[in-house]
């Protein structure tokens, strides 16, 4: 029984780490941001040679969350800044911005890069063991999900993030830059994507596709959580989470991606704006 | 040397058109002899016309760390073939394009490579999902054609060629071996898709004719990463061994997990170390423990393999690993060379039937190989290694000469009877 909740609780932690960087960029700026995938495989990149280079795990991570808030504000100032408002020309963009950061990395780096090992070790859980570090993955995910909330309901950050995203008009006329505060947004959310990418480093092959692997969950995650960024993605990730695990536990991966798919077709034809919306109205 | 016979062949023109307008005896037996004598040095000097190998193999995407070194073969085999005077005086170039791990581009690039540079050989495919994409437009224009792989095995086609190694002679070994000194409970987890459900149904018959059980498996989608699940259920069924044939870089993740997880059950593989080389990729000792079969691995200790690393190293310094398919499409090329010279002559009709003639065998890397002509596939030697803490191998057992038995007892006979099927143990040729 308890392996069950651990896997459950495994399930949702990835659909939480994977997406939460796209909840922002996405479900709060409204651009679909097909470069998400890649901007996790610069956040395990960057981990992994800090790591290779002998930063400690913690720090490499903390490293590369920098690193690709860098990129993502290079990537807001450069290209997606005049974009806003014309989602099907950013979906372009951010499709060709993807490609060049992984053919980048193929040249670069090769096809595959040296792992840097999973930490931690295993602890018997009932009457089999589990690896130490996805428990911790799993306590991370629950963190983020704090600190994203802080950050956006409770800081002043917040309140000028979330004035701008409703009516930018209204908020330059009250004296807020607003073009600072998208590309500051749009940093935060390719950090967290960045590091969701240091997260997973240790547990995955660091490949120029590695992050390829996160874009259909968290892409779903997000239409199903829809905009309120916390509670949307919180409901979505439990909600997908139980279907998925659920179904993978009893009949199989494969069954476990159906039923997610499945689940989130459900969702979006009964509650379009997602679950962010009906938790609000009732 | 092209040019200079342009140049006298418009100077003899221009001659007989003088000749047209002012006719003589003479002048007509000299300028017909220059014009002899000019065709002639034309036709002895001129650059014989190059021999051109297609090669459509991943160099980027999911499969590019696997894709990559098989190009490389196919250029280190093309290059030593060069520096002896090409075959039959011919050069080898080397036409390439990278299907990105992406089935569709592998069947545009096959039409391009087969129609448009009319290639005299193809090497492609990695998946046996990308074989299958392009296999009916190989059949269609009749094109040699080359898959450099280990796979499930069962083809009978009348125009590929298979350097690489099949279940009967890589997974035979390797369950038995097992069956009889780890343990007769087995688990498989694969692929999802051709590869795995076929290479699982001969895991499953071998399984039994040794004896042993199969108490699990699991057949996953090529682009699941995450396996905290899967590994759970291998654990709840406690199996002495675990059969994993684990494709691309999303899959090979499962390695790294089931070490965190500190799964202690034997793992055992052919493309596994071989192919996706787990045991240069990961930290070690997540590898550890690992049983491989393998027909080529780049620690075999021979002095062949040891002079053939040194010259691949030479020419790709920074090649990760060398693998199994690397060699499979290297000794690929060195057969191709064999044939055309035997057949003297690239025509691929010529060849297919040089190849079929039963005594074309080359000195590969892992010893000798020949093609075996009822099957168009190839013998090899087989080793069976385990991976230590340190991720270096321990050589267990080596299966010389390892043949290709199932299908042409199964009643593929190529030379006899053309065919373009794939057969399985529950799907054999009809008799």
């Amino acid at each position: 029984m308890l392996i069950y909740l651990y896997q459950l609780a495994d399930n949702i932690s990835f659909l939480i780490l994977g997406s939460i960087g796209l909840a922002i960029i996405f479900g709060m700026m409204g651009v679909i941001n097909l470069a998400h995938g890649e901007l996790i495989t610069v956040g395990a990149y960057a981990t992994a040679v800090a790591a290779h280079a002998g930063v400690p795990l913690p720090l490499a991570m903390a490293l590369a969350a920098v690193v690709t808030g860098l990129l993502g504000a290079a990537i807001e100032i450069a290209v997606v800044r005049r974009l806003y408002g014309r989602p099907f020309d950013s979906i372009v963009a951010t499709w060709g911005i993807g490609l060049i950061i992984s053919q980048g990395i193929l040249i670069v780096a090769g096809p595959s890069m040296e792992g840097i090992g999973t930490p931690l070790g295993s602890i018997m859980f009932g009457d089999q063991t589990v690896s130490v570090y996805r428990l911790v993955l799993i306590a991370v995910a629950l963190a983020l999900l704090g600190v994203v909330f802080a950050v956006f309901s409770l800081t002043r950050f917040g309140v000028h993030v979330r004035a701008a995203m409703q009516d930018p008009d209204m908020a330059r006329a009250l004296g807020l830059d607003v073009r600072r505060i998208y590309t500051w947004t749009f940093a935060w959310g390719a950090a967290l994507a960045g590091l969701a990418g240091g997260l997973y480093a240790p547990t995955m092959t660091i490949v120029p596709t590695v992050g390829a692997g996160f874009v259909v969950q968290s892409f779903v995650t997000v239409v199903v959580g829809g905009g309120d960024v916390v509670t949307g993605l919180a409901a979505a990730a439990a909600v997908l989470g139980l279907v998925q695990s659920g179904l993978t536990t009893f009949y199989g991966t494969l069954i476990g991606q159906v039923g997610l798919l499945i689940a989130v077709m459900v969702v979006v034809r009964l509650q379009p704006k997602g679950l962010s919306a009906w938790i609000r109205r009732s | 040397m092209y040019h200079k016979c342009l140049i006298l062949h418009r100077t003899v023109g221009s001659l007989w058109t003088l000749l047209v307008r002012y006719p003589s005896c003479k002048a007509i037996v000299r300028i017909t002899a220059l014009a002899l004598t000019v065709g002639m040095s034309c036709i002895a000097h001129a650059e014989p016309a190059p021999i051109k190998i297609g090669v459509i193999e991943d160099q980027s995407g999911d499969f590019a760390a696997a894709g990559t070194p098989k190009l490389h073969g196919v250029e280190l085999a093309a290059k030593e073939i060069n520096a002896q005077g090409g075959i039959l005086g011919r050069q080898l170039v080397i036409i390439s394009y990278d299907p990105q791990s992406d089935n569709r581009r592998y069947q545009e690039f096959a039409r391009k490579a087969i129609q448009q540079d009319k290639v005299d050989v193809l090497f492609a495919g990695f998946t046996s999902a990308s074989r299958e994409a392009i296999r009916p437009i190989v059949d269609r224009n009749g094109q040699l054609y080359f898959y450099a792989n280990e796979y499930e095995g069962g083809l009978c086609d009348s125009n590929t060629f298979v350097t690489g190694g099949v279940p009967e002679q890589l997974l035979t070994p390797l369950v038995s071996w097992l069956s009889k000194n780890v343990g007769k409970r087995f688990y498989t987890v694969a692929a999802d898709y051709n590869f795995g459900q076929i290479s699982g149904e001969w895991i499953r018959n071998l399984v039994a004719s040794n004896g042993g059980t199969l108490v699990g498996e699991e057949y996953i989608p090529l682009s699941v990463s995450q396996f905290s699940s899967t590994i759970a259920k291998i654990q709840a069924a406690k199996p002495d061994v675990v059969m994993s044939l684990m494709i691309g870089a999303n899959q090979t993740a499962f390695f790294e997990q089931a070490a965190a997880a500190g799964l202690k059950t034997p793992l055992a593989s052919f493309v596994n170390g071989p192919v996706f080389y787990e045991h240069k990729k990961f930290k070690s000792p997540t590898f550890d423990g690992v049983y491989i079969a393998a027909n080529y691995l780049e620690e075999l200790q021979t002095t062949e393999n040891k002079q053939f690393v040194e010259r691949w190293r030479q020419k790709f310094p920074k090649e990760p690993y060398i693998n199994q398919v690397g060699e499979d499409a290297y000794l690929g090329v060195k057969i191709y060379a064999e044939a055309v010279k035997n057949a003297s002559s690239s025509d691929q009709a010529a060849v297919i039937k040089a190849l079929e003639a039963g005594n074309v065998c080359v000195n590969a890397p892992e010893g000798k190989v020949c093609v075996d002509p009822k099957t168009h596939h190839t013998t090899h030697t087989v080793t069976l290694a385990q991976v230590l803490p340190d991720h270096s191998l321990k050589m267990i057992e080596i299966y010389p000469d390892q043949r290709p038995y199932w299908l042409s007892d199964a009643g593929c006979d190529l030379p006899k009877k053309r065919d373009n099927k794939q057969y399985t143990p529950s799907d054999p040729p009809a008799k």
